[in-house]
């Protein structure tokens, strides 16, 4: 019986992110549309967008393979399974242990890997510029990921994400400036992998600039979907991360029962909200910046994680 | 029969296939009979080394042969390190040989390669059973000179005599410093054993020398960074399974030797040693893949991306070490199975990614991927293999790569522990190279399968292509589930390493198929665990929901259209973007640093019909900088040199005299 519970909760997990990503990408350019004095659109339309591209019929370019076709999926599951574990309201489900958080950098690069080769995939120069451009940002950023999941697991002692959270969330850990540091790099690295402002603009479709959105430009109805789903997926994912390593208050733990897990919601929304709040903050407060300045900008956070682990390794104490 | 004479008569059979060869040389029957014996020998000593390593590789079994020096015969020993590199070796060898069989009809000179393809097997499965100096150093010269007339199979096609005379070259100076290690390892006393030299005391300097001679021995082999230069020329001038081999298993044998010598005959290993050895498997690591990612030739990329792997391979015995020298045994043991276990994934995927490069290259003709494209829809099984073989070299999961990438990093993460400053310095730098080694390769491999196979086809060649025959994809398609099994269960393949860790370091792995859902855990279930098999199963079953979802609810509608050009549908398939192009963003970022890359653009003036031009300028820094430098003082000093061959009688005896005279007056001094 425990077994089944386990899984319900973790049902109700992988179902909360499903629910939960487009909110989140609605309410954010809500919020964007607000401090332009625009009105914008509700937030609930990132949802209708989805469905009326579902119902769309698909326009496939002749030269398409089925690499093409399958991608969506493949794309669209490695995120959902990447997004699942990570803890959202409560810490220690049924599968954390399935994955660490190398393994979840490590599966949206896969989707990054599929997606790229895609937009490779009908043979014109968009799609080309498109994939070449996000190799090059994804070979940044990732390195620079992964050292800040080398700060995180030394503070920590452990890569699963769980322990992390539980650690971080005790007052045992306090305050340290490599912390800080990992704090700054996740955040550039989860703006430059959502392809967001300034290094990406997903809104705009301007040859010169866009780098995501060239690379999927081939595709339409239920496959683009897919893509876009997965998209929301990720910030909510990014943001799930940063909330649940350094903002752990008041997430549930284990078996802590349904008022704990009710209360851990509570506050799991409104991490989100004012994350997302922050995030339309920064976005509306900075200019794009040209492609080829973005390599600076991983960079930096590149060294900040760097900085970060060196510090850890110096002593265990900063 | 022992498992090691087993063994043995596996390799008298291997080297009787190749006289075999040479008789046979130009009948039809040579090509089928040659490597289908080669594959049936190969499988046997496979199984053999498989339930010697899997039996836990209790008792190391030994024999003697008559032969070689006098008084000390050839020694031969089979023991767990060894049995694991014949695993790799045969597994290697069968694959190859089942994919000769159907790629050997295309050679226009079978002769030429059927008799040292069994012997080149031979000489590799016999540096690995060697157990003393002398038959180690002679095996390693015959495996050399086998795969050397295997580079030279294709001589007259352009390259290719450079490319052997490199490998001649610095396989001569490999083998030379072997040997003086070698000596060094023996001492005064001349044991040339290795039984005896394991138990000899070896002062500090000469370990410090054995290391450095080690590096520039093995390491010349293995390809690392800056003694690879032979590696991109020879591996691909070779016939494709040939450099499969070459680049999948013999670099796995230089590996071997460095293991054998470092932490076997030498005993405890330094720490100051581990710094050298971290530092020159992370500049390797990065180097390497920065090369391929700005080569277009295929098979010239893969023969990069090896330099890549051993770098990773090497970084991670680094880290062993460095463990080992403090008495962390668990994180050595730890490191030490990492690099095994990247070893042997390197073999399954570098060997996969070489027959489909052979694949492409048997269907159009081409190595060149700016003159390919397209050829998934012509060749889908090779494609859909090498794309196996392609996420899998990325290391993303579920597949095999990332498990041995993950291992590393979490041995990386147990470094705090290690108490000298260097190292603390050191092993964070390490990990950020590895991380950065790791995205390149997604990136490289993602330029690699995109261009060639992907998109439309950029030649008349690639617009015919047919698919390969069924020998090449079945050895394709083995070597492809290898990849996802031991993707998903990684735990049967660390117990399986465990005896090599326990003989060579004295600990070993916790056991992994004692775990529940048969995760792995490499130190304990809070700090880390990966289960391959459940990521695996979560990705099937989320996306059979979406897809389920999708083909319920939404609209299956699909229409087939010109792809959108943004108002222009460029008709020529040249617009594509190419291998180079793709590379341009990563060049411009690292290239102009490590390549001092330049782009040229030379547009003409407005109402000028000529095109534009771009100029791509790269130089390779490490040929420049060290080995041209040195042919060029060789060039000049043997021009001064050649004076001498022109001297009259008495010139000549004056000169003899002269010597003499300095040689005595030397000695005089010196006592």
């Amino acid at each position: 019986m425990v077994v089944i519970s386990d899984i319900i909760v973790q049902g109700v997990q992988m179902l909360l992110v499903l629910l939960l990503a487009p909110l989140l990408t609605g309410y954010v350019r809500k919020i964007k549309a607000r401090l332009v004095r625009r009105q914008g659109a509700s937030i609930f339309q990132p949802y209708r967008d989805l469905l009326r591209l579902m119902r769309k019929e698909v326009v496939l370019a002749d030269n398409a393979s089925w690499l093409f076709r399958v991608t969506p999926y493949i794309t669209f599951a490695a995120i959902w399974v990447a997004a699942a574990l990570v803890p959202t309201f409560a810490i220690g489900l049924l599968f954390n242990w399935t994955a660490d958080l190398i393994a979840i950098v490590a599966l949206l690069g896969s989707a990054r890997f599929f997606l790229a080769l895609a937009g490779m995939d009908v043979g014109t120069s968009f799609g080309g510029i498109g994939s070449s451009r996000e190799v090059m940002i994804a070979a940044l950023a990732e390195p620079a990921m992964l050292l800040i999941v080398f700060c995180l697991a030394l503070v920590a002692g452990s890569t699963q994400l769980s322990t992390v959270s539980h650690l971080l969330a005790s007052s045992y850990v306090g305050l340290r400036v490599s912390l800080g540091m990992a704090l700054v790099a996740l955040f550039m690295v989860a703006i430059a992998e959502n392809a967001r402002i300034p290094v990406d603009n997903p809104a705009t479709h301007l040859e010169l600039t866009m780098v995501h959105e060239a690379m999927i430009l081939e595709y339409s109805g239920r496959h683009l979907a897919m893509i876009e789903f997965g998209a929301f997926l990720k910030l909510l994912l990014y943001v799930s991360l940063i909330a649940c390593v350094f903002l752990p208050w008041q997430i549930a733990l284990y078996g802590s029962g349904t008022l704990s897990y009710a209360i851990g919601a509570g506050a799991y929304i409104i991490k989100l909200a004012l994350a997302g709040f922050l995030l339309a903050l920064f976005e509306t407060a900075t200019a794009k910046m040209r492609v080829f300045r973005v390599p600076q900008f991983l960079g930096a956070a590149f060294m900040l994680g760097l900085l970060g682990t060196l510090l850890l390794f110096v002593s265990r104490s900063f | 029969m022992s498992a090691v004479a087993l063994q043995m008569v596996c390799i008298a059979g291997l080297l009787g296939l190749a006289a075999l060869a040479i008789v046979l040389s130009r009948s039809k029957i040579s090509t089928p009979v040659i490597y289908g014996a080669t594959l049936a020998v190969s499988a046997i000593a496979l199984i053999g080394a498989l339930r010697f390593l899997l039996g836990g590789a209790a008792d190391a079994t030994t024999l003697t042969l008559p032969v070689g020096l006098p008084w000390l015969g050839a020694h031969f020993r089979l023991d767990a390190l060894a049995s694991f590199f014949l695993v790799v070796i045969n597994l290697g060898g069968a694959s190859a040989s089942l994919y000769g069989l159907g790629y050997g009809h295309h050679d226009p000179a079978p002769h030429r390669v059927l008799p040292f393809f069994p012997a080149f097997l031979a000489g590799m499965n016999l540096v690995v059973l060697a157990d003393d100096a002398f038959s180690y150093l002679l095996c390693w010269e015959f495996m050399s000179l086998a795969s050397w007339a295997l580079v030279m199979a294709h001589h007259r096609e352009r390259g290719n005599a450079t490319a052997g005379y490199v490998y001649l070259v610095m396989a001569s100076f490999g083998t030379l410093t072997l040997l003086l290690a070698f000596g060094l390892l023996a001492g005064p006393a001349g044991e040339y054993g290795f039984a005896a030299i394991r138990a000899a005391q070896h002062t500090p300097y000469a370990a410090t020398l054995v290391l450095i001679l080690m590096l520039l021995g093995a390491g010349s082999k293995a390809g690392m960074v800056p003694l690879h230069v032979w590696l991109p020329l020879a591996h691909p001038a070779a016939p494709s399974h040939v450099s499969a081999l070459m680049s999948g298993v013999m670099t796995k044998v230089a590996i071997y030797g460095f293991i054998r010598v470092m932490f076997d005959l030498l005993g405890q290993p330094s720490w100051p040693a581990s710094v050298v050895v971290l530092f020159l498997g992370s500049i390797t690591a990065v180097m390497g893949i920065l090369y391929a990612m700005m080569e277009k030739d295929l098979k010239r990329l893969l023969a990069y991306s090896t330099i890549e792997n051993i770098g990773i391979v090497f970084a991670s015995l680094g880290l062993a070490m460095a463990f080992q020298a403090n008495g962390l045994k668990a994180a050595a043991a730890l490191a030490f199975t990492a690099a095994l276990f990247h070893a042997l994934n390197h073999s399954f995927f570098k060997s996969l990614l070489f027959f489909g490069a052979g694949a492409v290259l048997t269907a159009t003709g081409e190595r060149d991927m700016d003159k390919l494209g397209g050829l998934i829809h012509r060749m889908p099984f090779t494609s859909f293999v090498v794309l196996v073989g392609c996420v899998a070299i990325s290391a993303l999961p579920p597949f095999n790569g990332f498990v041995s990438e993950w291992l590393i990093f979490q041995a990386v993460l147990q470094s705090p522990d290690l108490p000298q400053w260097a190292l603390k310095i050191m092993v964070p730098a390490v990990g950020a190279m590895l991380a950065l080694a790791a995205a390149l390769a997604a990136a490289c491999f993602v330029k690699t399968y995109g261009v060639t196979f992907l998109g439309r086809p950029r030649g008349k060649m690639a617009e015919t292509a047919h698919e390969v025959d069924r020998f090449s994809l079945t050895a394709m398609f083995i070597l492809a589930v290898l990849c996802l099994l031991a993707g998903i269960l990684p735990g049967l393949v660390i117990d399986a390493l465990a005896p090599v860790a326990n003989e060579i370091l004295g600990s070993r792995m916790p056991a992994q198929a004692a775990q529940p859902w048969l995760s792995i855990v490499p130190i304990a279930e809070g700090r880390s665990s990966y289960n391959g098999l459940l990521v695996m199963v979560f990705i099937t079953a989320s996306a059979s929901l979406a897809v389920y979802f999708i083909h319920r609810f939404a609209s299956r509608a699909l229409r087939r259209g010109p792809a959108w050009g943004c108002g222009f549908s460029d008709a020529v398939p040249a617009a594509q973007y190419s291998s180079v192009s793709f590379a341009q963003p990563i060049r411009r970022v690292f290239g102009t640093l490590v390549f001092h890359a330049r782009d040229h653009v030379a547009m003409p003036a407005p109402g000028d019909v000529r095109p534009a031009r771009l100029r791509i300028e790269l130089h390779d820094l490490v040929w420049n900088g060290i080995y041209a430098p040195i042919a060029d003082a060789v060039a000049f000093s043997s021009s001064r040199l050649n004076r001498l061959q022109f001297l009259t009688i008495r010139r000549y005896l004056s000169l003899v005299f002269a010597t003499l005279v300095t040689l005595l007056l030397v000695l005089a001094i010196w006592s």
